[in-house]
């Protein structure tokens, strides 16, 4: 019996991880042919070492005020690369440093919604019936909420910490997740390496986290890539009402907002936040839908 | 159909429930009340205004009476706006975001449809690729980036828009927050639009159309339209949310007096009775929204049956 199940265990790994690595180079191979999406990948890599190290290049710091250069338009000579704001910070750091709080934030509540949306799909979709009719029909009525307007009030009464953006967004953007997850999951669980784990005597915790959601990393990963720009569009959105991140720290959402009360007279203060952000959602769309279209070869 | 649509109705009352309830309890258990100003009131005067209020009562109680209240359409006096009710507010907050909001979602299907589908008409060519770059942008460009771009350009550089506000007569002042708010959708419907529009055009039915020597117009507008358009259609729903929200920002910026300017008020005050009241109207409208996009749906699409 222990002999049996043990060959059939390995028997479905094998065929598992022969399909799976067929299917990840295929994916990678039609990848490489997209040649935007590529790009778009070289681009965020050489953003995201610029928004890490670039400060360092600078000599000023993020919340240095240079009273000597006050709302001045860039210059090389005085090293503010991208000019000055209102009150002689450097914005040339002042983007960069927006711009590690503007990726955090994304990649940080994104996995949040992606542990929420996993675990929750994934159950639902696993245990079927009743429950997954019950768990859905809850999704379905959450997914009528106007959340944003609930982010804004828990923004406005909770104080404007950092943390509770990453939770707060991440706890809004599960929804989807969770219903993608729970398609696949359905489609997932009639396979035959299931069944052999079942047969097997494998708990049902252990069957969902060890052999269901491994196998849905395809979906995963596109999805990923798809709600990262829009936490960071969300994030930059609260921000920009004044809501988000608060000074001395940025975000690019609020440099925006700055810019935009200062465009008359100081045009460079919108124009580099707003490139940035604008560039940075532009490559992870892109990624995405390079992704999607590697992984899903369905829609060729 | 009558049917359906009763179930449906019958189906938003436990996601209008929660919807007050969740709202009714994250903005009492905020921190603060509505009468915290600098100068602490007496605290006799402030027992009686909270007495006036109801707010001295169990929680519960206070749940209970604002869910009787709601029910029969009132949503109670302004805390902040102390000789108006917050019906009255809506009532003049709202008409102006309607405004906007619905121009702008007018603009988002007519334009996004119209270029989704001459991009699926020229698929990898020139055209296709132009349409599909600039609907990417104008996803990844924030309309409270785009605003500004506009009132710089159209206000302070060329002078043609008033800059914002919504006083005066003029259409001027309606044209660049309804731009601004239109673009990202108009970039998403084109996107969906395009897609299905592919699909559909391999499908055999258009092929048995082109077969029968129909014109490619009358393919395109009388048997491809309909079912291409379905994805669109349910896209409404989350477009419409996505509108109002961003109304709020659009709002702020050209300083129009719309109702996304009275909830960010309201929030910052902490005026409990119109936040929530803004928060359940908007809730209510995009569920009704979504009932509305549903019923449309089925009569669309043949294969929804009512059975």
């Amino acid at each position: 019996m222990t002999e049996a199940s043990s060959t059939l265990m390995a028997s479905a790994e094998l065929a598992e991880d022969v399909r799976g690595r067929s299917l990840w180079f295929d994916a990678w191979r039609r990848l490489r042919r997209n040649k935007a999406a590529l790009t778009a990948g070289v681009l965020l890599l050489v953003m995201t070492l610029l928004v890490l190290i670039g400060p360092a290049l600078s000599p000023y710091t993020f919340d240095f005020t240079d009273w000597d250069h006050v709302s001045e338009p860039p210059s090389l000579e005085t090293q503010h690369y991208f000019g000055t704001d209102a009150v002689g910070r450097d914005l040339f750091v002042r983007t960069l440093h927006g711009g590690r709080i503007s990726l955090l934030i994304g990649v940080v509540a994104t996995l949040v919604s992606l542990i929420i949306g996993i675990a929750y799909g994934a159950t639902a979709g696993y245990l079927g019936g009743r429950i997954d009719n019950l768990m859905m029909r809850i999704v379905d009525i959450l997914y009528a909420m106007p959340f944003m307007f609930f982010v804004i009030l828990l923004m406005v009464f909770f104080g404007r910490n950092i943390l509770l953006i990453f939770v707060a967004i991440g706890a809004i953007n599960w929804l989807d997740m969770a219903r993608i997850v729970r398609g696949q999951t359905i489609s997932l669980k009639q396979r035959e390496f299931v069944e052999a784990a079942v047969a097997c005597g494998v708990s049902t915790p252990r069957i969902i986290f060890r052999h269901i959601v491994p196998n849905l990393l395809g979906v995963v990963i596109v999805y990923v890539t798809l709600t990262i720009p829009q936490v960071i569009l969300v994030e930059s959105f609260l921000s920009f009402l004044g809501l988000g991140v608060q000074e001395p720290f940025t975000s690019w959402g609020a440099l925006v907002n700055e810019g935009a009360q200062e465009m008359e007279s100081a045009l460079w203060m919108l124009v580099f936040p707003a490139s940035f952000l604008a560039l940075t959602l532009f490559c992870f769309n892109f990624i995405g839908d390079g992704l999607r279209d590697a992984l899903d070869p369905k829609d060729r | 159909m009558l049917q359906y649509a009763f179930k449906r109705l019958l189906g938003a009352i436990p996601t209008l429930l929660v919807l007050i309830t969740l709202a009714f309890f994250m903005i009492r258990i905020a921190p603060g009340g509505p009468f915290d100003t600098e100068k602490s009131l007496p605290p006799e005067i402030e027992a009686n205004l909270n007495a006036a209020y109801h707010l001295d009562e169990p929680l519960i109680q206070q749940y209970g009476r604002y869910l009787l209240q709601i029910l029969q359409g009132d949503f109670g006096p302004s805390f902040q706006y102390k000789d108006f009710t917050v019906n009255e507010l809506i009532a003049s907050g709202f008409p102006v975001s309607l405004t906007i909001g619905g121009l702008s979602m007018l603009l988002a299907v007519l334009l996004g449809s119209a270029f989704g589908i001459i991009a699926a008409l020229r698929q990898n060519r020139p055209t296709d690729y132009a349409v599909m770059t600039v609907a990417m942008t104008g996803i990844s460009i924030p309309n409270f980036v785009i605003a500004p771009l506009l009132i710089l350009l159209f206000a302070v550089t060329l002078g043609w828009l008033p800059a914002g506000g919504w006083d005066g007569d003029g259409l001027g002042k309606v044209v660049m927050p309804v731009i601004a708010l239109a673009l990202p959708q108009i970039a998403y419907i084109s996107r969906l639009m395009r897609g299905s529009m592919i699909e559909v055009l391999r499908s055999n039915f258009i092929r048995t159309a082109r077969a029968k020597g129909l014109s490619e117009t009358r393919i395109i507008l009388r048997h491809a339209l309909r079912p291409a358009f379905l994805p669109v259609l349910s896209y409404l729903g989350p477009a419409s949310a996505a509108v109002i929200t961003g109304s709020v920002v659009i709002e702020k910026i050209f300083g129009i007096p719309g109702l996304g300017r009275y909830f960010v008020q309201g929030a910052l005050n902490r005026d409990y009775t119109l936040v929530m009241g803004v928060v359940v109207f908007y809730g209510m409208l995009i569920i009704v929204f979504n009932f509305i996009v549903d019923l449309l749906y089925g009569a669309l699409d043949p294969k929804v049956r009512y059975d």
